[in-house]
């Protein structure tokens, strides 16, 4: 007989650790299941750009190393000139894709959903740039790195988008299931020198 | 740690990128080419000493392809342009920094 399976995070393993963090200045916590869509558009098709833009409530992000909020709630990443993350609750999941199925039919895209291929960590609070910038190499400086900027780097050697939501700063690290345990493990171990004494 | 331009996304390290051999190399049609040619396309590459064109892919960001121009002997990144461009002319950078 079919079983049906519950949605599990691949963080599960790492739950109790999660919740008792302690750090002066940093915080680290899971962020809920939520809905992600891998979009692909030709940039120059501006009928499509606008009939996805419509569908979400704010245009596609066009500058490099950006991300959008809409009015819909939904944040757009930029992952390359042609593609694009979009994220939102997991309860719109399914309509979303069917929505944004229907809007664009006929025009040349590719739409899949990934929500169950990625985990999200924020890392938020004033010391939480210092804990990134033991495992990534770009340059995380605010005038470099400011709210609203997101890329896909490699922190600690594992493969992220990395999306920075707030001026706190508050950086959402969206990371494959496979490397999640072992990402969240190595930034706990960077958050250690700030335990409280 | 060698930097490279990607023409996307900025300024990355070399080790966010992999490496795709020497660029502007045809593929010849298979049934009409010889051994000796078909082996030449295969293998043979020109391994220069100075300015070397090269295929770069940008491998933990946008994964998209790109073109460089890069000098062998300095290790600098003398051009970035994008794929199916023709090579850039490299005059004056050719003999490197050192």
């Amino acid at each position: 007989m079919a079983e049906a399976l519950a949605p599990r995070s691949p963080l599960a393993a790492l739950a109790d650790a999660l919740a008792a963090v302690q750090a002066e200045g940093v915080t680290l916590a899971e962020q809920p299941a939520r809905a992600r869509l891998n979009l692909r558009l030709d940039p120059k098709d501006a009928e499509a750009l606008t009939a996805a833009g419509a569908v979400l409530g704010g245009s596609l992000p066009r500058t490099p190393n950006t991300a959008a909020t809409t009015v819909n709630g939904k944040t757009i990443l930029w992952l390359g000139p042609d593609e694009w993350l979009v994220t939102g609750p997991a309860a719109e999941d399914a309509a979303l894709e069917e929505t944004l199925r229907g809007r664009l039919e006929g025009r040349h895209h590719a739409l899949t959903d990934v929500s169950a291929m990625y985990a999200t960590l924020a890392l938020s609070g004033p010391r939480a740039r210092e804990v990134l910038m033991k495992g990534c190499r770009l340059d995380l400086h605010p005038r470099a790195f400011a709210p609203g900027a997101c890329v896909q780097t490699a922190l600690a050697r594992a493969n992220v988008i990395l999306h920075q939501a707030g001026d706190v700063p508050t950086y959402e690290i969206t990371v494959r299931n496979s490397f999640a345990h072992y990402l969240g493990t190595w930034l706990l171990d960077a958050m250690a020198e700030y335990r409280p004494a | 740690m060698l930097w490279i331009d990607c023409p996307w996304c900025g300024p990355r390290p070399e080790t966010e990128f992999r490496y795709g051999g020497e660029a502007h190399i045809a593929r010849p049609e298979p049934a009409a080419t010889d051994d000796a040619a078909w082996a030449d396309y295969l293998f043979m590459r020109t391994n220069p000493k100075g300015v070397h064109a090269e295929r770069w892919m940008h491998r933990e960001g946008c994964r998209r392809w790109f073109n460089a121009l890069r000098d062998t002997v300095s290790n600098d990144v003398v051009a970035i342009y994008p794929m199916g461009a023709p090579r850039p002319d490299a005059s004056g950078d050719e003999a490197g920094d050192d």
